[in-house]
């Protein structure tokens, strides 16, 4: 299992992650969000998508309508499961199409929803440190993703 | 002419007929609790699969509130644009279905748009042209209306919707779900003053935007240090979660009412509605109100049934209808919002 642990100072450095990883995440993963309330998840999601040629003004919390899609140089579908019962309303939203497309999917609160995950995936972790503070532990989980994190690596110096 | 408008959008599952003089022979919504109460059995909070269970029943019962038939009808407007895309169309399926089997057309309804139609009819006058101020669970936005086919988005959040921060703000303070009313609830005994809390692009005149992710993460460390807590042990005394609420609240309610009246300003219209279901904070009310009569502008509000999800607001196809606006029946639906590029 390949693991970065990353901290930022501000929102600028959660910006600046984000789009590393926009720029090294291959097409079909998917990226697990969990962090607690205003860790920061949608934040690290607009900086992705930023990254693949989206607006980063259309990518809002989907925290109401569960799931968006937003179509930049690649697709980037970004899933909440805060409002989610449990893994059978989830699975009821149809994820499994997402997690097999070829674009980049993301999911907010995806702890709440692990077992619908595809085993092969990357977890990002965001602990609050301090008021604007955050460490970020990157965690590639199944093969496929080991270039992806060199790439982050050193993008991250 | 009676029009049959459905609203599937989100959680609720709406029908109501109006007529081209816009009087409201029928309104029926079903929420989660009459459905558990009306029709028995657990409603997933959120799946389309309910959306299926209740339109009939729920199109039904606005039929024979109305004293109609479905041959009596002479269109059928539904929403399709924004919200969950399996719930639009269920609506949208119901729709078609209807304008095909009985021959009549279709119409198209922004959900957000029709917030502001709400306005207009619990007006009983002409509102255009106004600013639209929607604020609810799922959006925040400002519109130039400057008539009820011309909208205009001119701003929105760029993160949480307000309503939104008001539930996972509750959450936090160990309050009730939904989070408006038990925060403004909280807040009755709570100092504004007691915390300071962030205003996202209060002192930028250039934008008319919004942004709650930065206060709810303000109000979380406000409440907690670092790390994770468990907000639903940590027993905040009352006093305290008072204070918290009616400090947050407050920060909401300067943002939206800020930026509205920055919004007329900059188009120097007269006129401001508000729609969605945040319109129904007392804070925010009073505020508004206090503002537009120091600045001579006038505010309509939509009564607390019209200003959350329903479909008579969908009455704003009268509007799309009289205008030769039908759609064909292959319509689609558009979950997102659509901004114009900058």
């Amino acid at each position: 299992m390949n693991r970065l642990i990353h901290d930022v100072a501000d929102e600028s450095g959660t910006a600046a992650l984000g789009a590393a990883l926009g720029r090294a995440l291959p097409n079909g993963t998917t990226v697990a969000l969990c962090g607690t309330l205003g860790a920061g998840k949608t934040r690290l999601v607009q900086a992705i998508a930023e990254a693949c040629g989206v607006d980063r003004r259309n990518v809002v919390s989907p925290t109401f309508v569960l799931i968006q899609e937003y179509h930049g140089r690649r697709p980037v579908y970004h899933i909440d499961a805060y409002r989610v019962r449990d893994e059978d309303d989830f699975e009821q939203l149809g994820p499994d199409e997402y997690f097999e497309g070829d674009g980049l999917t993301l999911v907010e609160w995806a702890d709440r929803v692990e077992v619908c995950l595809p085993p092969d995936r990357v977890e990002v972790h965001i602990d609050v440190t301090g008021p604007t503070s955050r460490r970020f532990e990157i965690l590639a989980l199944g093969a496929g993703y080991d270039d992806a994190i060199e790439q982050l690596r050193a993008a991250l110096g | 002419m009676n029009l049959l408008a459905i609203e599937s959008s989100c959680d609720e599952t709406a029908a109501a007929v109006v007529t081209d003089r816009l009087e409201v022979l029928a309104s029926v919504v079903a929420s989660q609790d009459e459905l558990h109460r009306r029709f028995g059995g657990v409603v997933p909070e959120i799946a389309s699969r309910a959306h299926v269970e209740r339109i009939l029943p729920v199109i039904d019962e606005a039929l024979a509130k109305a004293g109609l038939a479905l041959g009596d009808l002479d269109a059928v407007a539904v929403a399709n644009t924004p919200g969950l895309a399996g719930s639009l169309l269920v609506g949208l399926a119901a729709a078609k279905t209807i304008c095909l089997a009985m021959g009549i057309p279709l119409v198209a309804v922004n959900h957000l748009q029709a917030h502001i139609y709400a306005c207009r009819l619990a007006a009983g006058e002409d509102v255009f042209p106004c600013v639209g101020l929607i604020a609810s669970g799922g959006h925040t936005s400002l519109y130039r209306c400057a008539g009820p086919l011309d909208f205009k988005l001119l701003g929105a959040t760029i993160d949480d919707a307000a309503g939104e921060a008001f539930d996972k703000v509750a959450n936090m303070l160990g309050l009730a779900y939904p989070g408006g009313p038990s925060i403004q609830r909280a807040a009755e005994h709570g100092d504004p003053r007691a915390y300071r809390f962030p205003r996202a692009f209060l002192k930028d005149e250039n934008r008319l935007d919004f942004s709650f992710s930065g206060l709810k993460t303000a109000v979380r460390y406000a409440i907690a240090g670092p790390g994770k807590p468990d907000f639903a042990r940590l027993d905040l005394p009352e006093n305290r979660v008072a204070d918290l609420a009616a400090a947050f609240q407050e920060a909401v309610v300067d943002c939206l009412v800020d930026k509205a009246f920055l919004c007329l300003r900059k188009t120097g219209l007269a006129t401001l509605c508000v729609g969605g279901g945040v319109a129904a904070n007392r804070r925010l009310r009073e505020r508004l109100d206090e503002e537009a009569r120091r600045r001579n502008v006038r505010l309509c509000i939509a009564p607390l049934a019209l200003s959350t999800d329903n479909a008579v607001m969908g009455a704003i196809a009268i509007e799309r209808y009289k205008a030769g606006k039908i759609e064909p029946l292959d319509l689609d639906v558009y979950p997102g919002v659509v901004r114009q590029p900058a």
